[in-house]
């Protein structure tokens, strides 16, 4: 991450936080100039951010229930109230290991399209406005594994973070036909 | 035109219920019963739809339903005798309108000719009361051809004086007199004699005044309803009388006629539908508020609602949340001392006990009787027996048996399913019957009761039963039961519901819809239900079929597996016991067996299969819950211990996750904690994937669909046991 400027690319990106999956890129700003607010974390020094109306709540780790046979960087589901959630561990999703979860670790909560999730990160860092055409497209990496999963850049004061494409990160968790219709919500 | 969305949904809804009812009665009749009260609750069936279509301008199915109606008139009249084909005719039309309602529904045109033929045949049908009369034979004419078809020699056609005076704002609303007389035209021969008295001249007079009035002379044997009809939309706008003219042999007109129709002097819309209401009483004393006529000044009648469907929903779901939210405040509270907190303990058991009674009752907002199931099924023997030339009678018992509504939209189809099983292959052709000294007719027994808090809904036939050669040759050839195995009557019944196994000799439309029985069963037991066959030879087979009451709410075990709980559904758990440690054998393949009463039983460690390191994998140590499993019959799981049993709330876990394997659903614990309910079936295909995948060095696809041992207790010949 750290190779990346920011200067690399100038396209804007679109970031829409129902269709994380296709950023279209434009040499100049289609839609209105309008601020974005993201809701920003961290793994370690890493950053990430999804859109704020993407997030449904923010609340510290718990136990949750493993499931028989899940992968690896799944932690289980928890009972939201009365929904059955699946929560997932980003670091691990970004093969860095799993993370030793305590209470002071924190689940995001997201809907994508019409799935709820939850992410387990290290912290939740504030909420960020970005300008759109602020948004920088992410460079092409030689691993295409982060690319993958990663929609746009912003730079926060000194720090980059990254803007999750939360539709491709689980895609495999989540049936085929919610992706559809949060394809279907984008469009 | 979507500002009227909203009713038309309305309409269409109570248009079902008006249709299958239809179909009820139509049943009834068809079963020769001669009650007049089966052609009034058709007739007002009919006759609602044909309100509400005039409303909503489906012209077609006006038209339609007005022939239909007219000819359910006669027959409740007594003037066309209800014979066989009567009845069928019958049938067809009420098919036609079903399929007509469907179209306006889907807004889909039908085609020009839709129905034409039908019409045709009703109104012959119609006309068949009398002698031929000088039928004018192009549809257009047809309103016509059903009065003139009266005999003057039996019966004088009825002679209405309609006086008539439009209002100004009659004018104002955009109606147009004349279309109305055009429409009374249609009704039968009329003349009209215009009053001009009020008529100013001309220079005085006002363009948007009413000035005009008619006093008609309407011969036609239709009801007064009918002509009525004509002004429904103008009723407030126009001063109307219609009175019935003592004709020359009155006594015999009134007889023809319904009650209250003879003086009928309607001047206001409030006393004609007045009118109407009491008319409809007056012929169907009990009878049911969908059948009797929309009409507004009903409401004091009205002793149900309809609710939406999401609202109920939403009830029940918040009804689970407050049965989660209690067992959790009384689990946290059962370690306080109760003498410190008498009120509170006391208040805790209340809570406990008004949350059950609410739960209770809020289920059975959802409970509907079985009926609107079974009713579909008469028509469907009928239709099936004409096309296979069987007689087959239908016979249904316990139709008011309730169930939830989740229950109810999924046992259509495998009740449908069976019964045509039964028909097609069950059932001999008469000429058979006759030889085998049976009854002519075959007879299909379908009936639901409740039986130990679960539905039980059997389908018997009186037929041939199931031929067990030809099953265990199929079975054979098809590679279900290994060649030397040996199998009771009943397991040799049951594999009609094997995977691959389909009875059909000959595909037909019938029975051979690629839907074998296993994809019935299968179903079935995705709802948490079961199903089995028995069949005596030469005396017919029955299916038995028992469900759940409710897919919302269960009796659930719950285990322990190293640090995880688990849910087992109760009504599958046949015992639990902890095994001697002679009593387990391990199979060549690597299956453990327990043996328990003779009988070896295969194990499933759920340890293993869902690789929980803390588990204890030695049965000997650890607890083995035997359930039942449809396709492979007793399986025991190997469990660490058993927490205690308790009704839990279904959740889906595929609201926000992929299905799991071994995994039906979860539900949520005393503490707030997931804890997901095992799926028995795909347990243990699961457990032989993974005992293959242990065994072999090529791992196969794990999940691979295993093929079927034959439905024993014991699947393994016990041969290679110890």
């Amino acid at each position: 991450m750290n190779a990346v400027s920011q200067n690399d690319r100038t396209g804007a990106v679109s970031a829409d936080p129902q269709n994380g999956a296709a950023p279209s890129r434009g040499d100049a700003d289609a839609n209105a100039p309008g601020l974005q607010q993201f809701v920003t974390f961290a793994i370690g020094n890493e950053e990430y951010a999804v859109d704020i109306m993407q997030v449904r709540e923010i609340q510290a780790w718990t136990e949750v229930t493993v499931l028989p046979n899940q992968p690896a960087y799944m932690r289980g589901v928890l009972n939201l109230r009365g929904i059955i959630v699946p929560i997932f561990d980003l670091r691990c999703r970004f093969e860095q290991g799993r993370t030793d979860a305590t209470n002071i670790h924190v689940v995001v909560i997201i809907a994508v399209g019409d799935r709820n999730l939850g992410i387990l990160v290290d912290r939740v860092s504030d909420i960020l406005k970005v300008e759109y055409g602020d948004i920088r497209a992410v460079p092409d990496l030689e691993d295409g594994k982060k690319r993958d999963h990663i929609i746009g850049l912003v730079t926060a004061g000194d720090r980059m973070v990254a803007l999750l494409d939360t539709g491709s990160l689980f895609k495999s968790e989540i049936l085929e036909h919610s992706t559809e219709a949060a394809d279907a919500s984008a469009a | 035109m979507d500002d009227y969305s909203q009713f038309k949904a309305t309409y269409f809804t109570e248009c079902d219920e008006l249709l299958a009812d239809a179909e009820v009665q139509l049943a009834a009749l068809d079963d020769g019963s001669d009650d007049p009260e089966i052609l009034h609750a058709i007739f007002r069936a009919v006759h609602s739809i044909k309100a509400g279509a005039g409303a909503f301008k489906f012209t077609r199915l006006t038209e339609f339903s007005h022939q239909f109606e007219a000819l359910l008139d006669r027959m409740r009249d007594g003037r066309i005798t209800v014979t066989e084909e009567g009845v069928a005719l019958l049938f067809r039309a009420a098919d036609t309108l079903s399929a007509m309602v469907e179209a306006a529904r889907t807004e889909t045109p039908l085609e020009d000719d839709f129905g034409q033929d039908l019409l045709t045949e009703i109104a012959a049908m119609a006309g068949s009361e009398t002698a031929p009369a000088p039928a004018s034979g192009p549809v257009a004419a047809e309103e016509q051809t059903a009065p003139s078809a009266n005999d003057p020699a039996e019966q004088v056609t009825p002679i209405y004086r309609l006086v008539f005076s439009p209002k100004a704002e009659m004018f104002k609303h955009a109606n147009e007199p004349l279309l109305l007389v055009r429409e009374l035209k249609t009704l039968g021969t009329l003349t009209a004699e215009p009053d001009i008295s009020h008529l100013p001249p001309l220079a005085k007079l006002d363009a948007e005044e009413a000035y005009l009035s008619w006093t008609f002379t309407l011969q036609s044997d239709c009801p007064l309803e009918e002509i009525e009809e004509v002004f429904e939309f103008v009723t407030e706008d126009c001063d109307l009388s219609i009175t019935l003219l003592p004709a020359g042999d009155a006594e015999k007109q009134g007889i023809s006629r319904e009650n209250g129709a003879q003086s009928a002097a309607a001047p206001s819309g409030q006393e004609q539908q007045k009118q109407e209401e009491d008319e409809a009483s007056s012929v169907a004393p009990a009878n049911i508020p969908t059948a009797a006529p929309a009409s507004p000044a009903k409401t004091a009648k009205a002793t149900t609602i309809r609710v939406d469907l999401d609202r109920v929903d939403r009830l029940v779901n918040m009804v689970g949340e407050l049965v989660i939210t209690q067992s959790m405040l009384s689990q946290q509270t059962s370690t306080l001392p109760t003498d410190h907190y008498p009120n509170m303990v006391r208040g805790l058991e209340e809570l406990a006990l008004h949350t059950r009674e609410l739960q209770e009752s809020v289920m059975a907002i959802r409970m509907q009787p079985v009926k609107s199931v079974f009713s579909r099924m008469p028509r469907l023997v009928r239709d099936l027996s004409a096309k296979l030339d069987k007689k087959v009678k239908l016979i249904t018992k316990g139709e008011n048996t309730e169930v939830d509504k989740t229950v109810i939209e999924e046992i259509s189809d495998p009740i449908t399913h069976m019964i045509r099983n039964s028909l097609d292959h069950g059932l001999e052709r008469p000429e058979e019957r006759l030889a085998l000294d049976k009854t002519e007719e075959g007879t299909i027994t379908l009936s639901a009761e409740h039986r130990g808090g679960r539905i039980v809904i059997t389908i018997s036939d009186d037929g041939r039963g199931i031929n067990r050669e030809a099953v265990l040759t199929r079975a054979r050839e098809r590679g279900l039961i290994a060649d030397g195995a040996t199998l009771s009557e009943d397991e040799i019944d049951n594999l009609v519901f094997a995977p691959g196994f389909s009875t059909a000799e000959k595909v037909t439309d019938i029975s051979g819809r690629g839907v074998g029985m296993d994809v019935v069963r299968r179903n079935i037991q995705a709802l948490g239900g079961r199903v089995s066959i028995h069949s005596t030879p030469g005396h017919g087979s029955r299916f038995t079929m028992t469900l759940p009451l409710t897919l919302a709410v269960m009796d659930g075990m719950i285990v322990q597996l190293g640090a995880d709980k688990y849910v087992i559904p109760i009504p599958s758990i046949l015992e639990s016991f902890r095994p001697a440690p002679q009593a387990i054998k391990r199979l060549p393949t690597g299956q453990t067996l327990v043996h328990v009463r003779g009988d070896y039983i295969p194990l499933c460690p759920l340890g293993r299969i869902f690789r929980c390191d803390e588990a204890e994998t030695d049965p000997a140590k650890a607890l083995v819950v035997l359930v039942e499993s449809e396709q492979f019959g007793a399986v025991g799981i190997i469990v660490d211990t058993l927490l205690g049993q308790q009704q839990v709330v279904i959740k889906s876990l595929e609201g926000n996750y992929k299905p799991v394997l071994g995994i039906s659903s979860a539900t949520i614990l005393g503490n707030g904690k997931v804890a997901p309910i095992l799926d028995i079936e795909t347990l243990y295909q699961l457990s032989q994937a993974h005992l293959r995948r242990e065994t072999r060095p090529a791992p196969p696809p794990p999940v691979a669909p295993t093929p079927a041992p034959p439905p024993s207790s014991n699947p393994e010949p016990p041969t290679f046991a110890g």
